[in-house]
């Protein structure tokens, strides 16, 4: 089986977010990039097809050179090689497109994406990249199982959960629960040594094809003090969330 | 050239999120000076739906149908889109429509804006704002394609009543076979989940152990609310990890958000910020909750939270 796990460079979730350019351009100043969280479970899922069944396992990112040390980074995580497509991400369509060529032309079973990148958020695309390449699509999907060509998924839905039977080629917009927060891998020593001798190949853009354009950033107003409600006198706090906020 | 909404619906009834949407589509529709056609799939009585700005319905009943399949779904909504020649189809935040949006934006060619929070600030260039960096910032997107799809975030827009009423047709989209096949659907049909819930009431490490969760519960099921947990609850497995919220987790974006001995971490606050009105509970008078809250209450949740689910449950007696 051949995996290809869709790796999006976002802030580190403590970042401070920034704009520059009159709000147009987000400010990277002092940010640190990592593995979309999302992401990472997938990755270390496909860990486990690598090691329990076999599968090969390349990370691919759309982005320019800033991204490579996560691409390093996912293969010291084990990833046996890394493709970069040398184009800026410009909307979740775009990079759809980029990696549908990038699926295609590589053979790949099971496509592992997240089922949306924290800075954007836009979960848009794996499920564009199925509808592009015509594969079957599991969308938040908590568990994962391939036996042959088959595959056993489990998806989140709102207020539960659904089990689905489908096959490969499989595309798949994962979260936690495809494994546990502990059984995620910080590289070690070894690991990035090796990854330093891993392919990191480096694709040109199949021509740029967005359908959104992002024209402004703006953060949220600023937020009131918090009024503060002695324990003591709770019906306080009743009496203000039925007749101030009109919210009970 | 109406505006075409996706309006879903459980067992026949319509969820809030498809009254939302379609208050959102005529919104849009009164933008672009046209009018609204919902499509709905399996749902029983539509007539909700024209007092929530609506004009036609096109209602699709089919037993196939009752399991959702996104891919299946996406191609019934693109048929109504082809049939109605609309140029803006409106879809919710609910994890099927999420799931099918961006299967309808490829067949369309359309270009897809998720997480709007608002109507259009322009409908030419069609411009909607939407939530980005995790509620951490908004961003105005243009979309250029021909035709749109915009995903209206849940409780954002909220409800907009209307006079109107709609006009009723059946209609029989060819059935699309696929390859992802429903085997089960596993659901808690007693409790109010966290993306439909108006209020959900959310513990943290505070709590010190899975069994004081009972107190959580209880505030919970008096004020009809969802629960939630922090990130460590879940890892440690105090609380299924669908209860899990923040960047990590299930966003929320509920009228009313109570926390109850969570630090509010910046990842937490990310996910739940797009509530609208919040409430912290800890005993540390510095955690950091008590800056994005409205109200707060310094205090020892052991003492503070069964005395509020007294004072709820009086309250609801009274306003009963
Ligand atoms: C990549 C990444 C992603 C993350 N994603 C998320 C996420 O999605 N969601 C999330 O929640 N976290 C997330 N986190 C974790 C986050 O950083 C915090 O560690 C977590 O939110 C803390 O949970 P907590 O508030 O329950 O626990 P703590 O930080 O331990 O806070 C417990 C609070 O309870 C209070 N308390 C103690 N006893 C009582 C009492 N008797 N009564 C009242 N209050 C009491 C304390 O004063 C304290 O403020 C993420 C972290 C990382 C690194």
């Amino acid at each position: 089986m051949k995996i290809l796990v869709c790796i999006s460079h976002v802030p580190d979730t403590t970042s401070k977010i920034n704009f520059t350019d009159g709000d147009t351009k987000f400010d990277t100043n002092g940010v640190q990039f990592v593995i979309n969280p999302n992401d990472e479970f997938g990755l270390t899922r496909a860990m486990w097809f690598k090691e329990k069944q076999g599968a090969t396992v390349d990370v691919v990112n759309v982005g320019g050179p800033e991204t490579e040390p996560t691409l390093r980074k996912a293969l010291a995580i084990g990833a046996d090689g890394a493709i970069r497509v040398n184009t800026p991400a410009t909307d979740g369509f775009a990079v759809a497109k980029q990696l549908a060529d990038v699926i295609k032309n590589g053979g790949y079973d099971l496509v592992i994406a997240g089922r949306e990148s924290i800075d954007y958020n836009g979960g848009m695309v794996p499920g564009m990249i199925a509808g592009l390449i015509d594969a079957n699509f599991v969308n938040n999907c908590i568990s994962l199982e391939v036996d042959g060509t088959n595959a056993k998924a489990v998806r989140e839905i709102d207020g539960g959960k659904e089990t689905v039977s489908t096959t490969l080629p499989l595309v798949i917009g994962g979260q936690k629960g495809l494994v546990e927060e502990s059984d995620l891998r910080i590289p070690n020593m070894r690991g990035i040594m090796m990854a330093r001798q891993k392919p990191l190949t480096i694709v040109e853009p199949n021509g740029t094809t967005t359908e959104t354009t992002t024209v402004k950033f703006e953060k949220p107003a600023p937020k009131g003090a918090v009024k503060l409600v002695s324990p003591d006198n709770l019906d306080e706090l009743v009496n203000l969330l039925h007749n101030e906020v009109k919210v009970i | 050239m109406s505006v075409l909404v996706y309006t879903e619906s459980e067992k026949g009834n319509f969820k809030k999120i498809a009254l939302e949407v379609a208050s959102y589509a005529k919104a849009v529709a009164n933008q672009m000076g046209t009018t609204v056609t919902a499509i709905t799939i399996n749902a029983n009585d539509t007539s909700e739906l024209g007092k929530h700005g609506v004009d036609k319905v096109l209602k699709v009943n089919n037993p196939k149908l009752d399991t959702f399949n996104a891919k299946t779904y996406a191609d019934i909504i693109k048929q109504a889109a082809e049939k109605e020649g609309s140029k803006v189809v409106v879809v919710s935040s609910s994890a099927d429509s999420k799931y099918l949006a961006p299967l309808l934006a490829v067949q369309l060619h359309a270009g897809y804006a998720s997480n709007v929070v608002a109507a259009p600030t322009s409908a030419s260039p069609f411009t909607v704002k939407r939530t980005a960096f995790t509620n951490k910032a908004f961003n105005f997107t243009t979309i250029d394609t021909d035709v749109k799809i915009v995903g209206v975030s849940n409780n954002s827009f909220g409800l907009v009543e209307n006079s109107g009423s709609a006009s009723a047709e059946d209609f029989s989209p060819s059935i699309l076979e696929n390859g992802v096949h429903v085997d089960s659907v596993d659901k808690a049909t007693n409790k109010v989940s966290i993306a439909d819930a108006e209020i959900v009431v959310s513990a943290g490490r505070g709590l010190k152990g899975p069994e004081n969760w009972g107190m959580v519960e209880e505030l919970a099921s008096v004020l009809g609310a969802a629960t939630a947990c922090s990130k460590p609850v879940s890892d440690l497995g105090w609380r299924p990890h669908s209860e899990h919220v923040g960047q990590t987790g299930k966003p929320v974006a509920a009228n009313l958000y109570i926390a109850i001995g969570i630090s509010g971490a910046i990842q937490h606050l990310a996910g739940i910020n797009a509530s609208k009105v919040k409430v912290v509970i800890n005993t540390d008078p510095e955690a950091p909750f008590f800056k994005a809250a409205d109200y707060g209450v310094v205090g020892d949740a052991f003492d503070v939270v069964p005395r509020l689910t007294e004072k709820l449950k009086e309250f609801k007696a009274q306003n009963a």
